[in-house]
C-alpha cells in the first residue's frame, strides 16, 4: 500500500486551510472563554503545518 | 451546543478521507490473511499508532475527562500504572511467543501452547465481549449525541456504523489500522488545544494547584488509606489490581492490541510496536485528563464555567468534555474537536470488529464448523463476519436503550471472565510444566473466585448477592480486589493441576514457551531500536511522570 503519510498530510492540510480561510471570512466566530486568543488561527497554523510536515518527510524518504 | 456549515463541512470532510482509505486498502487483499492479519506487512510507526488508537474508543476519551474531574490527577494510574509497564512487558518478553509461534490470533496461540477446549473457551469468550463491548461504546455515543447536539440517537448510531463497516469491510485489518493513525492524529490535535486553553484560563498548573484540594493533583501522596482519596482504594489494592491483574491482563493477553503487533514487518517491528506505543500512551493524560481536571478548577474560581448537571441533582460527569468544548472551540474548530470524538469512536470499533471477525473466521469458523476449506471461502466468511459484527453491535446498541441495567450487568460479567487470563499466559510462557487441562480449570477457577468474590462483598450497593462478609468503601477497589482474587485463584489452580496432569512434550513446545523458544537476537539494530533499551527508555520518563506529579 502507498505511504501513508501522504493522504494523512493532504487530511490535515486540508483541515488547516478550512479552519484558516474560515478565520478570514467570519473573524468573529470566537467562543465565550477562549481569553482573546484566536482559537481557529493557531489551531489551523498548527493543522497546516503538521499535515506539511508528514507530506515533507514522506517526499524526502521517497527521493 | 450548535454547530455551523463548516463545522459540518470538517465532519464531511474526515468521512470521505476514512472511505478513501479503505478504498486504498482493498486493492491489496486477495487472502483471507490480507483481509483477516495484514500478513506481518504494516510498517512499525503506524502499527505503534494503531496499538494505542485501538483502545482510545470514544467511551475513554468521555470517561477519563469526567474522571479526572471526579477523581483529578490520580486517573492518570489508569495510564501509568494501568497500561504503560505492562506494554513494556509484552514488548519485551511476550511478544517473542505470539510473533514467533506464527499464530493467527491470541486464541490460536493457546491451542499451539495448551489445547483446543482453551482456545474454545478464549475465542468464544472474546466473540461475545467484542460485540458487545462496541455495541455499548456506540450506545454511549449516541446518547452524547442525542444530548449534546440534539442529532438523533438512531441516525447517528446507524450512520456512524455505517462508516466503520464500508472501511472495514474493503480494506479488513489493513484498512482498520491506517485508519486508526489517523484517528489517533485527530484525537491528539482535536483534543489537545481543549487541554491548553482549559489550562491556560486556569492560570496553569500552579492556578489549579490553587484552586483544588491537594488530593486532585497528587497521584501518590493520598493513597496511603482508602479514606484519604476519592477514589476509595490503597496502594495495595491500586498497584496489585490496577496496576499488575488488570493491566497485565488486558495488554498482555487481549486480542484487540496483540494483533496490532502482530501486524508488523518483523519480529523486532512486533516487539517494538508496543514499547513505541507507551511514550504516547504516558502522555494521553495530559490530553484526556487534564482537561477534567482544569475544569473543576474553572468551577472554583468562577470563571463562567460550570460543571454540567443531572436532572436528578449531582453533576454529569460523562458532559465535561463537551461542555468544555462549547466554552472554548468557536465553529470551525468545534467541527474538529466533535471529528475527533467520532474519529475516538470509529478507532475504538473498527478495533472490535476486526479483532472479532478474525478471532470468528479462524478460531470458530475454521476450527469448529468448517475446516479444510479452499482459503477462498475463509475470506468470504470474514468479510460476512464484518457485516455480522457490526449488525450484532448495533442491536446490542439498540438492547441498552431498553435495558440499561443489562448492560452493566454484561460488563461486570466480562470483567470476570477476564481477571484471571494473565495468570494462564505468564504460567503458559514461562513454565513448560503447566498443562492444557490445568489452564482450562484454572481459567474457570478464576472466574468463579471473581464471582464469589462479588457475591460476598459489597461496595456501594453493589454486591452481596450471597452475603456480605466484607464492605469495599468504594467500587473501584471492590473491582481491584475482584480481579486480585481472580488472578491468585487462577494461578494456584493452575500450577496445582499441572503437576497432576501429563505435560505437553518439549518438542511441541518449540516457539511457545520461554526455554525453548530462540531468543531473538538484537544484533544489527541500532542502539535505540533495540527492545530492551526502548522499555528502559520507556521506565525512565515513566518514573519522572510519576514523581513530578507524586
Amino acid at each position: 500500500m502507498s505511504d501513508l503519510r501522504v493522504p494523512t498530510g493532504i487530511l490535515f492540510a486540508l483541515l488547516g486551510v478550512v479552519l484558516l480561510a474560515y478565520t478570514a471570512i467570519s473573524p468573529g466566530a470566537r467562543a465565550p472563554l477562549d481569553a482573546n486568543i484566536n482559537v481557529n488561527l493557531w489551531s489551523g497554523i498548527a493543522l497546516l503545518l503538521f499535515g506539511g510536515c508528514l507530506l515533507w518527510l514522506s517526499r524526502r524518504t521517497r527521493s | 451546543m450548535t454547530l455551523h456549515p463548516v463545522d459540518y463541512l470538517i465532519l464531511v470532510l474526515y468521512f470521505v478521507f476514512v472511505l478513501g482509505i479503505g478504498w486504498m486498502a482493498k486493492r491489496r487483499i486477495s487472502t483471507s490473511e490480507d483481509f483477516l492479519t495484514s500478513k506481518r506487512s504494516v510498517p512499525v510507526w503506524i502499527t505503534s499508532l494503531a496499538f494505542i488508537a485501538a483502545n482510545l474508543g470514544a467511551q475513554e476519551v468521555i470517561g477519563m475527562c469526567a474522571s479526572g474531574a471526579k477523581y483529578g490527577i490520580m486517573t492518570a494510574h489508569f495510564y501509568w500504572l494501568g497500561a504503560v509497564p505492562a506494554m513494556v512487558f509484552v514488548g519485551v518478553f511476550m511478544m517473542p511467543f505470539y510473533y514467533g509461534s506464527r499464530a493467527r490470533s491470541v486464541p490460536e496461540y493457546l491451542k499451539l501452547r495448551f489445547d483446543e477446549k482453551t482456545r474454545g473457551l478464549n475465542a468464544i469468550t472474546f466473540a461475545v465481549m467484542t460485540v458487545f463491548s462496541s455495541g455499548i461504546s456506540m450506545y454511549a455515543l449516541g446518547l452524547l449525541f442525542e444530548l449534546v447536539l440534539g442529532w438523533s440517537f438512531t441516525n447517528s448510531v446507524l450512520l456512524s456504523a455505517l462508516i466503520v463497516l464500508i472501511y472495514t469491510f474493503l480494506g479488513g485489518l489493513t484498512s482498520a489500522i491506517y485508519n486508526e493513525v489517523v484517528q489517533f492524529f485527530l484525537i491528539v490535535l482535536g483534543f489537545a488545544p481543549l487541554s491548553i486553553l482549559a489550562v491556560m484560563k486556569a492560570g496553569g498548573w500552579s492556578g489549579i494547584s490553587a484552586h483544588l484540594q491537594p488530593v486532585m493533583t497528587h497521584s501518590w501522596r493520598y493513597l496511603g488509606h482508602a479514606s484519604e482519596n476519592p477514589m476509595g482504594v490503597e496502594a495495595f489494592s491500586l498497584i496489585a489490581g490496577l496496576g499488575f491483574v488488570l493491566s497485565f491482563g488486558y495488554w498482555c493477553t487481549d486480542f484487540l492490541v496483540i494483533q496490532r503487533a502482530m501486524a508488523a514487518k518483523s519480529m523486532h517491528e512486533g516487539r517494538q510496536t508496543p514499547l513505541i506505543a507507551a511514550f504516547p500512551k504516558m502522555m494521553m493524560p495530559f490530553i484526556v485528563i487534564v482537561p477534567g481536571i482544569a475544569a473543576l478548577a474553572l468551577m472554583n474560581m468562577s470563571s463562567g464555567y460550570t460543571l454540567p448537571l443531572q436532572p436528578g441533582g449531582g453533576y454529569d460527569y460523562n458532559q465535561v468534555l463537551t461542555t468544555l468544548m462549547a466554552k472554548f472551540y468557536p465553529s470551525g474548530m468545534l467541527g474538529v474537536g466533535l471529528t475527533a470524538l467520532m474519529a475516538s469512536f470509529m478507532s475504538g470499533m473498527a478495533g472490535n470488529v476486526t479483532a472479532f471477525n478474525t478471532v470468528f473466521t479462524y478460531d470458530i469458523y475454521q476450527s469448529y464448523i468448517r475446516p479444510n476449506e479452499p482459503d477462498r471461502h475463509y475470506l468470504w466468511v470474514g468479510r460476512a463476519m464484518t457485516i455480522i459484527g457490526v449488525g450484532l453491535s448495533i442491536g446490542t446498541a439498540f438492547l441498552a436503550t431498553h435495558f440499561n441495567n443489562i448492560m452493566d450487568f454484561l460488563q461486570l460479567v466480562f470483567g470476570f471472565v477476564n481477571a484471571p487470563l494473565f495468570a494462564t499466559f505468564l504460567l503458559g510462557m514461562f513454565w513448560k510444566r503447566t498443562t492444557g487441562h490445568a489452564a482450562f480449570t484454572g481459567l474457570i477457577a478464576g472466574t468463579a473466585g471473581a464471582l464469589m468474590t462479588y457475591s460476598l462483598t459489597i461496595a456501594e450497593g453493589k454486591g452481596g448477592w450471597i452475603t456480605i462478609l466484607h464492605q469495599f468503601p468504594s467500587t473501584m477497589a471492590q473491582n481491584f480486589w475482584i480481579a486480585i482474587d481472580a488472578w491468585v485463584i487462577c494461578f494456584l489452580v493452575t500450577m496445582l493441576v499441572s503437576l497432576v496432569t501429563k505435560p505437553k512434550p518439549i518438542a511441541e513446545l518449540h516457539n511457545l514457551v520461554y526455554g525453548v523458544t530462540d531468543v531473538p537476537k538484537e544484533e544489527g539494530l541500532r542502539w535505540y531500536q533495540k527492545p530492551t533499551s526502548l522499555a528502559l527508555m520507556v521506565i525512565v520518563v515513566l518514573v519522572a511522570l510519576n514523581l513530578l506529579f507524586y
